[in-house]
């Protein structure tokens, strides 16, 4: 059938656009990336990446990725079972609530955990009395971390969820399922590809951010400094060449995270050709 | 998102409402809304004419021109280049389709500090691209047009990704119900497709503009950050930061927060209603 | 999702090995010295100087950890929580600030000689290579089509100090007249093609992308930028009159006492006026009292006048409040 669009004069021209558009757009930026980062050779790369600061840049990194992703995928699972499967008084706001992260700069983001945790906060004073340091530690770089990356889950599960019912779930309550089984029988496979891509989502965030974290970091040499922040100083050190190595290697996990996403796609497209 | 496609369940016949009420309602009070506070204390600190004086300030105003201009042409270039996108991604079939399809989530996925540092090395003067511009007259990083740039790459990905699904889902007759009318091409998408995409359109468009808005770390290195032509308004809440302004700097993000909100709010109520008319209509 | 059983642990080692200090499995003290964006370099030349000076002298190994950012910024974690034992800064207000909350102490700047700055530097100019401009002093800032980079003084000490030595000169050149003075810093500031936030994105903007013809920054750091960058193609002008910037240290006493640090502290900071430490100071291009050394690298530094924020502005706070504040001076200059 002859769609809109489809002479192939329009298509070629639509297409060419598309490609050298994202090309220009998209694609050279990361180019230019790992031009950069390699620019004096693989070994000057290697150095910048295994130096002291770099590892303990990483290790920081890594850690903070690690921890968020439980918490927010815990939050995001409950939250989407919360407001798709329950009718309540409040469950619009509370919808609403969770975009709060995505209206705040993340540099206010960091702003608001400081004034209540830091030492002259309210929160904050009764933890310095007790000798607690949240801000400018590795648990405060999580907090803010936890909070920019909040939405990603739920937002993912909560339109498919809305879009697959419940009828299933009510059908093996019926059948006297007890609760724990149903969500891991039933709920489970049907959102495990949504579910793991805002595990992704999450992580390409919580990897990556910078603002919020940089308000609460303290910026500690091999102690505070997640890998953007390292690279920022380096960046700033007239190591260009150092920084953009920190660059190729949080490119290096955006690009994982598209292949994974892509992958994740893939899966769902042939799950609902052969359910 | 707040999509009423089905009709809920009666109450309660699932088990767990406690605990994921539990879960939720303990992690937005401790870990969205306690935080808020400390921004409220800030504000309570201010009388409303202290406070009117701060988000009416001369340079204070003009950022809010600079950056609700650059975030509203970027936004506008996005509805466009992404339409295409989305357009060509779901429509055609060509070699690097799946990579081209990948490739438009790398906004979302490359951190801001990357996106902004490489950006501001390719657009300079002296770039790769910046080096091909500036003999034709064209100023990118330094300029208002780099911010405008720099936001319309970390917001793309939005305009793309609700488009596309919309698209996809576009059913074969609404084609041909334009293609029987005799219309042309372009007069076929505008009187038959267009009015169908154009909630995901906006919606996309407006999320990329809210995005856009609150951006700081890709911008921040290619804005000449000029007193009243390139200074954005989250420049302007670091600056007063480093005054130890806290006050100051939690007013302007006040101002930020509540547009931003309001947009969201906006944006998710009028997507909910049309959704609703949308399927109303088919059902 | 299923997790590798091990997992949790190796979480734990990276937390303890990355995240945390681990007091247990390091027996050795540390220090933490909180300071101004561009002394990475000299810090990490100076800190193993101190370690085997300390070793030497009281047998105990120790480490320190540096933490570098925007001043301001710096000062700004401290006062909410960052357990820093000593500061170095290139502002006095950011010391001010702390001694003002009870961090430091009130008398802060007689402990020390020289207000507790061991070693200082003025605001000179990088230019492009032949000087194509012909910039010799700040009379030549304000002519029209000369482009200027430096650091946004809203947000860096270095711009203010930068706008305050252009002010100053011109409090000079003019004797004081008010109306002649502000024509000079608006034609001067109005020559700014970029303002970035702090003195490395000044740089980076004057080298990297080739913006404009002069990069104001301290001394030190121009000295530092030709070094890196090439003395052909960058030459370093110093004007006969400027800016005295001083760099102050103090002990965070409270941090210190906390952390068991005091007298480790206190004796970092005095090892910054032994003449080793001046040696390295110097090294770096920044003046130094210690007269032995200052003779040195005399040739290194060019006579200048250099005026001093107390007698021409009767002090920072002062300073502060008439051209930094809102609304103040330089939101007036820059206002259109």
């Amino acid at each position: 059938m002859q769609r809109i669009g489809d002479a192939p004069a329009v298509r070629r021209l639509l297409v060419g656009a598309a490609v050298l558009l994202a090309g220009l757009f998209l694609l050279l930026p990361l180019v230019a990336i790992f031009a950069q980062a390699f620019s004096q050779g693989v070994g000057v790369f290697w150095s910048n990446i295994s130096d002291r600061y770099a590892l303990a840049a990483i290790g920081l990194t890594l850690l903070i990725a690690t921890l968020t992703i439980p918490i927010c995928l815990t939050f995001g699972v409950a939250l989407a079972w919360l407001v798709t499967r329950f009718e309540f008084p409040g469950r619009r706001l509370l919808q609403t609530l969770i975009d709060i992260p995505f209206a705040v700069s993340p540099v206010v983001a960091g702003l608001i955990y400081l004034l209540l945790y830091g030492r002259n906060g309210w929160i904050g004073g009764w933890l310095d009395a007790h000798d607690i340091q949240l801000m400018f530690a590795w648990p405060g770089i999580l907090m803010v971390t936890v909070f920019v990356t909040s939405p990603f889950v739920a937002r993912e599960l909560i339109p498919l969820m809305q879009a697959q019912g419940s009828r299933e779930e009510e059908a093996a309550v019926t059948l006297g399922a007890p609760g724990w089984t149903i969500f891991r029988r039933v709920t489970l496979p049907n959102i495990r590809w949504a579910l793991l891509y805002g595990v992704v989502l999450t992580n390409a965030r919580a990897v990556g951010e910078f603002g919020a974290v940089s308000v609460v970091s303290g910026a500690i040499r091999g102690q505070t400094m997640t890998l953007p922040l390292h690279l920022e100083q380096l960046y700033q050190d007239y190591n260009a060449v150092g920084a953009f190595a920190s660059a190729a290697l949080l490119a290096l996990i955006a690009l994982f995270t598209l292949a994974a996403k892509a992958g994740l796609e893939w899966r769902t497209a042939r799950q609902e050709v052969t359910p | 998102m707040s999509a009423l496609a089905l009709p809920l369940p009666r109450r309660r016949v699932l088990p767990g409402f406690g605990l994921s009420l539990g879960i939720s309602l303990t992690f937005v009070s401790l870990v969205l809304l306690l935080p808020m506070t400390g921004l409220v204390g800030q504000l309570k600190g201010l009388s409303l004419a202290e406070y009117w004086a701060i988000i009416s300030d001369g340079r204070v105003v003009a950022s809010y021109t600079v950056t609700i201009g650059a975030a509203a042409l970027a936004a506008l270039a996005n509805a466009a280049f992404g339409l295409l996108l989305a357009w060509v991604l779901v429509r055609y079939d060509f070699p690097g389709k799946r990579l081209l399809d990948a490739l438009m989530d790398l906004p979302f996925a490359l951190p801001t500090a990357v996106a902004g540092i490489t950006l501001a090395t390719l657009y300079a003067g002296n770039g790769w691209v910046g080096g091909l511009l500036e003999p034709l007259g064209l100023k990118v990083a330094y300029t208002w047009v780099g911010i405008a740039l720099a936001m319309a790459f970390t917001s793309i990905p939005f305009v793309v990704r609700t488009v596309q699904p919309v698209l996809e889902d576009l059913p074969p007759e609404v084609d041909e119900a334009a293609m029987t009318l005799g219309a042309s091409d372009a007069t076929g998408f505008r009187r038959v497709i267009l009015p169908y995409l154009w909630p995901a359109l906006v919606t996309g468009t407006g999320l990329a503009f809210v995005r856009s808005l609150g951006e700081f770390g890709a911008i921040i290195f290619i804005a000449g950050n000029a007193p009243f032509e390139t200074e954005i308004t989250a420049l302007m809440i670091f600056v007063k930061l480093q005054e130890y302004d806290y006050a100051g700097a939690s007013a302007i993000a006040s101002v930020v927060l509540a547009v931003s909100l309001a947009l969201l709010l906006a944006i998710n109520v009028w997507q909910g209603h049309f959704i609703k008319r949308l399927h109303g209509g088919r059902g | 999702m299923t997790l590798d059983p091990r997992f949790p642990r190796t979480l734990l080692a990276i937390a303890l090995g990355a995240g945390l200090a681990a007091p247990a499995a390091a027996a050795e003290r540390e220090l933490l010295n909180s300071s101004y964006d561009i002394a990475r370099e000299l810090f990490a030349a100076v800190n193993p100087e101190f370690i085997a000076h300390w070793q030497e002298s009281e047998g105990e190994d120790v480490a320190i950890q540096q933490s570098h950012g925007g001043s301001s910024a710096q000062a700004r974690a401290i006062l909410q929580g960052l357990r820093a034992d000593v500061v170095t800064y290139n502002q006095v207000t950011d010391v001010q600030v702390l001694a003002d909350d009870g961090l430091v102490a009130e008398d802060w700047q007689q402990q020390l000689p020289n207000n507790a700055s061991p070693y200082y530097s003025t605001t000179a100019f990088l230019v492009r290579k032949g000087n194509p401009k012909g910039i010799e002093s700040w009379d030549d800032l304000d002519d029209e089509g000369v482009e200027i980079v430096f650091p946004n003084p809203k947000t860096s000490g270095n711009g203010r100090y930068t706008y305050l030595a252009a002010w100053g000169f011109a409090d000079n050149q003019f004797d004081g007249d008010e109306a002649r003075i502000q024509d000079f810093m608006g034609d001067f500031l109005s020559n700014v093609v970029v303002f970035d936030t702090g003195g490395r994105g000044a740089t980076t903007s004057f080298i990297e992308r080739g913006i404009g013809d002069v990069l104001i920054s301290f001394e030190s750091e121009v000295n530092n930028i030709r070094g890196e960058y090439g003395s052909d193609d960058y030459e370093v002008i110093v004007p006969p009159v400027s800016i005295l910037a001083e760099f102050p240290v103090a002990v965070v006493e409270p941090n210190a006492e906390r952390n068991g640090t005091e007298a480790l502290a206190q004796a970092y900071v005095e090892y910054l006026y032994s003449e080793e430490a001046q040696r390295q100071l110097a090294g770096f291009n920044y003046r130094v009292h210690d007269e032995t050394v200052a003779e040195e690298f005399a040739e290194q530094f060019p006579e200048t006048e250099l005026l001093r924020v107390e007698d021409v502005f009767g002090g920072w706070d002062a300073a502060m409040d008439t051209h930094f504040g809102s609304g103040g001076q330089l939101d007036q200059l820059q206002r259109r």
